[in-house]
């Protein structure tokens, strides 16, 4: 384990040790899981099991939960996270074509990163960007007015950007 | 006493009293609501809504099994639109179940097929998407067929609250759901204890045995092989049910005949080994009571309780015996004794349990229990796969003459026998223990203490002026209960008989499946076979193990004594911690392992 991991980890135990104090602990489950992804991104097995041993709830608890709600990512996120706005504007204005055009373009589906770790897709129910229809975020930027072309550029300018930073 | 209600069903008045489920107070007035996710002993679920009622007042119908019941309530069991609903219900359940039941192995002993025959449906109307999963045969012992579960979730909440070993949940959500263990592991990789209780309570065939009755057939038709069988006690105890025989007929006579009709050279009996036992854990408890050594003691028979024990409770690996258990003693018996005495090379050996349990596919398979680079036992065959075998075979069961097991494995006290129930092993060691200790023989053998199915037994005798005090738990929850106590109070007994399922091996996850009339692990029906044992003991002359001609022979031919070199090379073992990081039942406590 890096050093920073090390640290985020013992964030995460002082985090669950506060919890475990508390009148019915277990119900902290979510909280806890909710802390463990803003740390770590998404939900390994190694932070499960520390969860399962910080809360004693059995792992199998544990994993039918994070499984169980969308939120929680099961993978590493991708250095960029496209967020494909499917909400009703969007989707009208053909967010169905550009997530298609990102799914074949990357090669992934929805919840999956590319195997070089540079990219992946969330699909996200209205960004208030309704205006700007169909709209994906990469990060925190939004994208408007999206084609599959320049969806496609956008994602090959991301691309550059990241060798560039490498 | 409480003060009765009144309830309305189908327009009838009834008193009932207050406080219950309206599946509950129905099942007392002579109803029986169909069902499906629903088992007396499990938490409500509430997840098949297959037993549907109608009460007044109510906008939609109500599960049964999870709607209390109140003074004045109108309740409708058998309307149109009700049977109508429930046949939806059920036939929404089956659109997404693989419909293959002519080659399913539950095929007629499924619960999911009766309720589609007693709903009435007679055709499909739905046809939408199916879900397909690989099935996990990676365990030994009990593999995972997704496709045909129904998410009940009885697997789930046996596994959590009887067993409280916490190793299955429904993962994902909607039509994905899954049961998986954490992590979506494979099964060999979980902390699986290989109790088989999952497969016990499914109403259809999600969960199995891993099959080796194919394996054992070519086995059996090998002429360069010479194929020695035993059973454990619990089996003639229940193999009757497979063949329509009354719950609690000991079918030991027919079970021996026909096994040897299959195919065997030899059939022994796991009780003669039950016997060997009883010698070596009496007298290292004698050893351990009287050296200072760790107590309490806890029995190492259970290959659940023991896979239970390396995960979860390492810290008392100390406190267990190092008896390998009966199947594994008779095992090591049939390729060295056995095989000296007989002049055979014990690598033409194959050596077959017949079990009532799944778990002990696993413990067969166990480095720690090899001797001269062999497995002791080669294949493990369940209650319900022998059964299986013998139809297969076309031996007509129920009418065949009784025989014999043969000698020298087979002869086995009444002691041995009783090994198959909840209490019966710390009878059998009393039985034993106390004679070899004070050197008079104990005449009220009948230990009434220990018998019988609450979850946790206690008991105590006197040996020469000291108090032994014993306690005997059932299931792997009421295990984990006990261990709890041993753990606060160590001292406070002496001698504890630990089995992993829910009353003792007659309860096993390889017996046969309930019947049509019957709940899985219903307390009479696990009282039934325990009593058929219990007889088989009464009926022997010789009631102790150490009164075993056969087992007295072999410490004279071969083993010496109790605890000798010869006994700890082929007759005991030793356990190591298995820490699954992260996946504990609850209040687990850890150790530090030194590597």
């Amino acid at each position: 384990m890096t050093e920073l991991a090390q640290d985020k980890m013992t964030t995460l135990r002082e985090f669950m040790a506060d919890a475990a104090g508390r009148q019915y602990s277990e119900s902290y489950l979510i909280a806890v899981l909710h802390k463990a992804q803003e740390l770590f991104g998404y939900l390994s097995r190694e932070v499960m099991d520390e969860v399962a041993n910080g809360l004693q709830v059995p792992a199998a608890h544990i994993w039918g939960v994070a499984t169980f709600y969308h939120y929680f990512n099961l993978t590493p996120p991708g250095r960029y996270t496209i967020s494909v706005c499917l909400g009703t504007a969007c989707y009208v204005k053909g967010a169905g074509q550009i997530l298609e055009t990102l799914q074949q373009h990357l090669g992934i589906e929805v919840g999956e990163a590319t195997a070089d770790g540079l990219f992946s897709i969330q699909q996200a129910r209205c960004v208030g960007a309704c205006g700007l229809a169909p709209v994906m975020m990469i990060g925190d930027k939004i994208y408007g007015d999206l084609t599959p072309e320049k969806t496609v550029s956008i994602i090959e300018e991301h691309r550059r950007m990241a060798q560039k930073e490498l | 006493m409480k003060k009765m209600i009144s309830i309305f069903i189908n327009d009838k008045e009834y008193k009932v009293e207050p406080e219950q489920t309206i599946m509950q107070a129905a099942d007392k007035l002579g109803f029986k609501i169909p069902r499906l996710c629903y088992h007396p002993k499990l938490s409500i679920e509430g997840a098949c809504r297959v037993c549907i009622v109608e009460v007044e007042g109510q906008r939609n119908f109500v599960a049964s099994c999870a709607f209390p019941i109140s003074d004045g309530m109108k309740i409708k069991t058998n309307t149109r639109q009700l049977r109508r609903a429930r046949r939806d219900i059920v036939e929404l359940i089956l659109d997404n179940h693989p419909q293959d039941c002519h080659i399913c192995e539950r095929d007629g002993n499924c619960e999911l097929q009766r309720l589609a025959a007693a709903s009435g449906i007679r055709m499909r109307h739905f046809a939408g998407e199916r879900k397909r999963y690989e099935q996990d045969l990676s365990s030994e012992a009990v593999i995972r067929d997704p496709e045909k579960c129904i998410l009940c979730g009885r697997c789930v909440r046996m596994c959590s609250e009887i067993q409280q070993v916490h190793n299955l949940t429904q993962s994902h959500r909607g039509f994905n759901t899954v049961v998986t263990p954490a992590y979506n592991l494979p099964m060999a990789e979980s902390v699986c204890t290989a109790c088989g209780q999952c497969i016990n309570v499914c109403p259809t065939a999600a969960f199995l045995e891993h099959n080796y009755t194919q394996e054992l057939f070519e086995k059996l038709n090998d002429p360069d092989l010479v194929k020695v069988a035993q059973f454990a006690p619990s089996v003639r105890a229940a193999i009757g049910e497979s063949f329509g025989m009354p719950i609690g007929s000991n079918m030991e006579g027919q079970l021996v005949a026909a096994m040897r009709n299959l195919g065997f050279d030899y059939v022994f009996d796991t009780q003669f080994s039950a016997d060997l036992t009883i010698m070596e854990e009496a007298s290292e408890f004698l050893h351990r009571l009287r050296n200072n050594g760790k107590l309490p003691m806890i029995t190492s028979c259970s290959s659940a309780w023991m896979k239970c024990l390396e995960q979860f409770y390492p810290d008392l690996i100390d406190n267990v015996s190092t008896c390998k258990s009966p199947m594994s003693m008779q095992g090591a018996m049939t390729k060295t004794y056995f095989a000296q005495k007989m002049g055979i090379d014990p690598k033409k050996i194959c050596s077959v349990a017949a079990m009532c349990c799944t778990a002990k596919k696993y413990e067969a398979a166990r480095p720690e229990l090899m001797f001269d680079g062999m497995r002791g036992v080669d294949i493990v065959v369940t209650t319900r796969e022998i059964a299986w075998m013998i139809k297969s075979a076309g031996i007509d069961f129920v009418n065949i003459k009784p025989q014999q097991p043969d000698s020298p494995l087979g002869l086995s006290s009444g002691a041995g026998a009783i090994f198959g129930t909840t209490g019966g092993v710390m009878e059998a060691a009393i039985r034993t223990a106390y004679e070899l200790y004070t050197g008079q023989t104990l005449v009220d053998i009948e230990v009434e203490g220990v018998r019988g199915l609450k979850g946790v037994k206690e008991g105590s005798l006197t040996m020469e002026g000291a108090e032994i005090r014993v306690a005997v738990a059932h299931g792997l929850g009421n295990a984990c209960k006990l261990l709890e106590t041993v753990r606060r109070d160590p001292q406070r007994y002496h001698f504890i008989e630990i089995m992993g399922c829910p009353g003792g091996c007659v309860g096993g996850g390889g017996q046969p499946y309930a019947t049509i009339n019957t709940i899985p692990l219903d307390d009479e029906s696990l009282r039934k076979r325990a009593q058929a044992l219990y007889d088989l003991d009464r009926g022997k002359t010789i009631r102790r193990s150490h009164d075993n001609p056969g087992v007295q022979k072999l410490y004279k031919e071969f083993l010496g004594q109790p605890l000798s070199d010869m006994s700890h090379k082929y007759l005991h073992t030793h356990y190591k911690p298995k820490l699954p990081v992260g996946i504990v039942p609850r209040e687990a406590k850890r150790i530090e392992v030194k590597e």
